[in-house]
């Protein structure tokens, strides 16, 4: 019997996905609204960092959130406290959040009456960073309770990240949580990256991290006229 | 975990190719960046439940680790990690974000048997 032959074909598994995002970071680009994705662990503080966004956003922009979930709706009906519109995304048993689940949450939203779009993740930091959703912004979140670590741990979401966000800083104290340590190991996997820190409970530190979403919501919009 | 999802991408990826060509597959070739977020080992487990019920049940699944390569702008040469918690270059220690490799899940070819070939041997 011959030898198999080898024939080459070259073919990106996650081409599908990819294709899909890109057509939606085109569509929110031409709609002027800004997105940002947020992943982190589970028990970060994902959602209360994002209620708490979503309630200081509203007075001056029009935002709006995507929420995935394995299975509950408990995240959708906190967020709904903010008022802005909340749409859950129920994953069932996956991991993780694809452009094609956006692209069809998204359908009865009319984009243009949006400036920010959030879309928070599955809390998870392993195959989200596989997946791009074709946002302009992709966040990640770690709590102060979490140790100093996580970076380090999970160097591949981190470096596929633009923004960290050290959460809980109140309880920083308490945890004993190292900022030196923590800084350097975020900048060990991810060199150059924003980093903020603040408390959604007590709003220290949310004023920076909100004026640097408007400078880059304005940025992007005067890069597409 | 979610390499289950990615093998069934590598399958349906492969089968389409295979059908174009009207080959059978024996193995498919996979290259693998540690910077695409997937488990090898998970990923090969996942492969052969992926390939039940398929042309391509008892296929191999080979995979070849691509290293992480970035590009040091002080030392203006590409470079290999060999770890993924420091992305600086490792002669001279410069921080880089340029990455020039690592990404990759790219199904990279297949090995085939022509079908007349199977038909006369059978």
């Amino acid at each position: 019997m011959s030898e198999p032959r080898l024939v080459e074909v070259r073919r990106n598994v996650l081409k599908q996905n990819d294709v899909i995002a890109r057509a939606l970071r085109e569509q929110f680009r031409a709609a002027g609204v800004f997105v940002v994705s947020l992943v982190s662990s589970p028990g970060s503080g994902k959602t209360m960092f994002l209620e708490k966004t979503l309630t200081l956003l509203q007075p001056h922009y029009r935002v709006a959130a995507l929420v995935g979930d394995l299975a509950t709706e408990n995240d959708a009906v906190r967020l709904a406290r903010s008022k802005a519109p909340v749409k859950q995304i129920t994953t069932g048993t996956l991991c993780h959040l694809e452009a094609a689940m956006v692209q069809s949450a998204l359908q009865e939203w009319n984009l243009e009456d949006l400036d920010f779009l959030f879309i928070e993740n599955v809390g998870n930091l392993v195959c989200p960073s596989s997946y791009d959703l074709g946002e302009n912004l992709r966040l990640v979140l770690m709590s102060t309770t979490e140790g100093e670590d996580k970076p380090l741990k999970y160097p591949t979401i981190f470096n596929s990240a633009d923004v960290a966000v050290v959460t809980k800083i109140e309880l920083a104290a308490a945890v004993e949580f190292d900022w030196p340590a923590a800084r350097h190991s975020i900048e060990s996997v991810r060199p150059g990256m924003k980093i903020f820190r603040l408390s959604a409970k007590t709003g220290e530190g949310m004023q920076e991290y909100l004026d640097f979403l408007s400078q880059q919501l304005s940025a992007q919009r005067s890069v597409a006229q | 975990m979610h390499e289950l999802s990615i093998a069934m991408g590598i399958v349906d990826a492969a089968l389409e190719e295979a059908q174009r060509r009207s080959v059978q597959v024996s193995a498919v070739h996979l290259r693998l960046g540690p910077l695409s977020g997937v488990v090898k080992d998970a990923l090969l487990f996942s492969y052969e439940v992926a390939c039940q019920d398929t042309p391509l049940a008892g296929s191999k699944l080979i995979v070849e680790d691509v290293p992480v390569v970035i590009f040091c702008g002080r030392c203006q040469q590409s470079r290999t990690l060999d770890t993924l918690q420091s992305f600086s270059c490792p002669e001279c220690h410069e921080p880089t974000m340029d990455v020039r490799q690592g990404r990759e899940l790219e199904v990279f070819a297949l090995e085939v048997n022509d079908p007349e070939e199977a038909a006369s041997l059978a």
